[in-house]
């Protein structure tokens, strides 16, 4: 490590103020920090010492808390794509190729950009790469379908980051999610691609009798009244895959989807990781799940059509919810910043989701919308909380 | 009677090289000195002695050209060998050769009985002169106390919670009786009650456990309990308008000299901690003096950071520097100047940390005593974590929002966050856990200075 460090010192000094390469110091400082923890210490007054935590660190937790996502979503491309051209007993390995083939051009597409951008920034406005990419370069492909053609994977991308990062001042200070600014730019930009028969990845195989591309949460939107959902969700894929969407299995996530969405299970895995790091904030996770519930409870009670009668639980488990919850509503950045704050923040993203999927006929998935909604919102709900503080403080001095 | 406070937020910073209680004599240190920098509030130091002046323990060094009253004295009695001075020739320190022998200023002495007939402004006059009024701190700000206002409290926090802090009940041992008259006397002061906060959960030395005429209040938790900031808030919050006095016990001991011996004897015995210390241990040593002496050849090694006062709130002084004039600890840890190859990502135990995050463990055995070195362990970023910096607050404040309105230089808003009720060593432990590395104490400085000058 010694030679490593010698060579960096070697050229530190063309980088450095005075040096040929000036320009050039933050994408250099960002390779060298990357490398070496910096030699930096505390200023002479003040704190001495510091806590072992950066950002570096908090980021790098997240995405451990992605993998498992990332690994079921690669595993499940592949899953589905066999299934749906009737090869279900196809073996394990080839399904994770095909996974692999399909996922992994998209997430060096999502980094590449990203971080390509990233240093562009960096350089022209002098300030140093933010680690904030290194998640939102692995949330983008999670949720994207498998399917998705890589330019506009990169389109997406690159949109999100000027957009929906540098243009309010990089990392910090974003108003809205980075990798959902992605996902709703394809959304609005080219429904076609991002609707339909997109989430299972098909290629040029010829698909077995009876396939049907169909999302649970189309399926529940499309039971005729008088039908009961539950049944029509059991019976679905029948012929070609079996169950597909029992309980158990949207649980488990061997459902098509978006790449890394499907599973509530390794999202909740995800989310243990983020609450026992304390990295992501539980209230937020919580109160997501609990205000769908509670919507869909409330929806339950008041019935009306066989998609409003869905049993409560169903909703946690089919769409994005979970993973919207777990990683998306949880980005510190864009989130209700106070604590109790963070509790009216959750609950109203899970009972907007709901809302838009039941009541929405245009948008049959409600979380991405109901998390940049609530993004933008906010700053209001911190406001309220923040208010509040200042008025306990303001009684006190007059009583 | 007392209140008992239970405070459930904090993080305490164990760290290796406390002092065990072992108080030594020490030779009379060489030099002393006396730093404007110490105290807030100065407007401007103007000196009164120069070079080759002799001076006596209690003579004026300098005072406040806005206030010609408050005298920063002499700690003990020698020749002033140097007047420091800065960038515009501000005032730094002053420093004096010091005498074998303390020969003290004498100011008048009063039996038990007299002190209790003295009025307020017999008092003041007299911890003005000798210079002892100095240890008392005014908030909101944490400036030196205006001797025109009258305090609506006075608050002395009888523990200290800081990593390495000293034990009180060693540096105050067999001190109950000028500590009980210095009470005496500081009730005068106040139209309110002082307050004694102690630590509920150890054991409390009878110097404050004895005290009489004073609320003795008990707090149980983790820092900051100790720091008397978050005590106040928790009592008897400062609003606005309002006024509230703190000192520290030695300087209530000290008033209690002052007036029953006459003279002002800045004595003080302070703890020499920390990783890199042979034999951490408490030293008989006085205000201002030179560490030199102490750090010779009881170090481990000699990278290191000599630190007045504690490893969150202290200032690095250097091998040959001066005690600060509210410092009881001196802390030497290892200097972190060194690359760590992928330092942000290698998992450790060693490394403190108030978080969890991928691969820092020290959470898994909390009661290790850790080293700690002076590296930033990370570079400056934009607010980017949310809700840790409530979690070692132990304050219905947002200290989030509050450095934001401060970097936003808003003083209404930093007025209606509370700003009032903190100064840098409430919120020191919000510096140590920010993972975005803000330097808060300063920031939080910046602001104060903005709302006091405004």
């Amino acid at each position: 490590m010694k030679f490593l460090r010698k060579q960096l010192d070697k050229v530190k000094h063309s980088f450095e103020k005075g040096g040929k390469l000036e320009k050039y110091y933050y994408a250099y400082e960002a390779i060298d920090t990357f490398l070496f923890a910096p030699n930096t210490t505390n200023d002479v007054k003040g704190a001495q010492i510091r806590d072992a935590v950066d950002l570096k660190r908090l980021m790098m937790t997240v995405i451990i808390a992605m993998v498992p996502c990332l690994l079921f979503g690669i595993y499940n491309v592949g899953h589905q794509h066999f299934m749906a051209i009737g090869q279900a007993k196809a073996a394990v390995a080839d399904k994770i190729v095909i996974g692999l083939w399909q996922v992994l051009p998209i997430v060096v597409v999502s980094y590449g950009v990203g971080l390509g951008i990233e240093f562009v920034f960096s350089i022209l406005r002098k300030h140093p790469v933010n680690e904030g990419f290194l998640v939102t370069g692995m949330l983008i492909p999670l949720v994207m379908p498998p399917d998705i053609p890589l330019w506009q994977v990169g389109v997406a991308t690159a949109f999100a980051v000027i957009i929906g990062k540098e243009a309010f001042g990089g990392t910090g200070m974003n108003v809205v999610n980075v990798a959902l600014t992605a996902r709703a730019f394809l959304y609005f930009a080219y429904p076609t691609d991002i609707s339909g028969g997109v989430w299972t990845y098909l290629g040029d195989a010829q698909v077995v009798a009876g396939y049907s591309g169909a999302t649970p949460l189309a399926v529940a939107a499309e039971t005729i009244k008088g039908e009961n959902v539950v049944a029509a969700l059991n019976t679905f894929g029948a012929g070609w895959n079996e169950g597909v969407f029992t309980l158990q299995n949207l649980f488990l996530g061997f459902r098509p989807g978006s790449i890394g969405e499907t599973s509530t299970l390794m999202c909740l895995i995800g989310a243990l990781i983020l609450i026992v790091t304390g990295t992501g904030s539980w209230k937020i996770i919580v109160s997501v799940f609990g205000g769908a519930y509670i919507m869909a409870l409330l929806l339950n009670l008041i019935g009306g059509s066989p998609f409003v009668e869905l049993p409560a639980h169903y909703h946690l488990v089919i769409g994005g919810l979970a993973f919207g919850a777990v990683f998306m509503a949880t980005d510190p950045v864009t989130a209700a910043q106070t604590e109790t704050g963070k509790w009216v923040y959750g609950l109203l993203i899970g009972m907007l989701t709901i809302l838009i999927r039941v009541f929405n006929p245009a948008y049959p998935e409600g979380i991405m919308l109901a998390i940049l909604f609530m993004n933008v919102f906010a700053p209001v709900i911190d406001y309220m909380v923040v208010s509040a503080n200042k008025k306990r403080r303001i009684q006190r001095a007059t009583v | 009677m007392g209140k008992f406070i239970r405070l459930k937020k904090g993080f305490t910073i164990n760290l290796k090289g406390k002092a065990v209680p072992k108080v030594v004599e020490t030779d009379y240190p060489e030099t002393c000195v006396i730093k404007p920098t110490d105290f807030h509030g100065i407007y401007m130091p103007k000196p009164m002695v120069e070079v080759g002046d002799s001076v006596k323990a209690g003579s004026p060094l300098f005072h406040d050209k806005r206030h010609e009253q408050i005298v920063f004295t002499a700690p003990v009695s020698g020749e002033i060998v140097e007047v420091k001075r800065g960038e515009k020739r501000k005032l730094l320190e002053i420093k004096i050769l010091a005498d074998k022998k303390v020969e003290f200023e004498n100011f008048k002495k009063f039996s038990v009985s007299d002190i209790n007939n003295l009025n307020a402004s017999d008092i003041k006059e007299q911890l003005l002169k000798s210079g002892v009024w100095t240890n008392l701190v005014q908030r909101p700000f944490g400036v030196v106390a205006d001797p025109t206002a009258t305090p609506k409290a006075i608050h002395i926090s009888a523990f200290d919670t800081h990593p390495l802090a000293p034990d009180y009940s060693v540096l105050f041992k067999g001190q109950d009786h000028y500590f009980q008259v210095g009470v005496d006397i500081l009730k005068k002061l106040t139209a309110g009650v002082v307050h004694v906060n102690t630590h509920a959960t150890s054991e409390i030395s009878t110097v404050f456990s004895q005290v009489k005429g004073a609320e003795v209040n008990k707090f149980s938790g983790q820092h900051p309990a100790g720091c008397v900031g978050v005590q106040i808030h928790h009592l008897d919050p400062i609003n606005k308008g309002e006024i509230v006095w703190t000192i520290n016990p030695l300087g209530v001991i000290q008033i209690g000299k002052l007036f029953l011996n006459g003279v002002y004897d800045a004595s003080r015995i302070v703890a020499l901690a920390g990783s890199e210390v042979k034999n951490p241990q408490y030293y008989k040593t006085f205000t201002g003096a030179s560490v030199k002496k102490l750090i010779n050849e009881n170090l481990n090694q000699e990278h290191v950071r000599v630190i007045s006062g504690n490893p969150l709130t202290g200032t690095a002084i250097g091998k040959d520097g001066h005690i600060g004039f509210f410092d009881h600890v001196v802390s030497v840890l290892p200097e972190g100047d060194h690359y760590e190859f992928l330092g942000w990502i290698a998992p450790s135990t060693k490394k403190i940390s108030f978080h969890r995050a991928l691969g820092l463990l020290s959470f898994l055995s909390p009661g290790k005593e850790r080293v700690a070195d002076t590296n930033t362990h990370g570079e400056p970023r934009a607010f980017v974590q949310t809700g840790v910096f409530e979690q070692v607050t132990p304050m219905d404040i947002l200290p989030t929002h509050l450095l934001k309105s401060i970097l936003a230089e808003d003083i209404d808003e930093m007025e209606a966050l509370g700003i009032y009720e903190v100064i840098e060593e409430d919120l020191a432990l919000c510096e140590f856990v920010d993972v975005s590395k803000h330097k808060v104490q300063e920031i939080l400085r910046e602001g104060l200075d903005l709302v006091q000058h405004s």
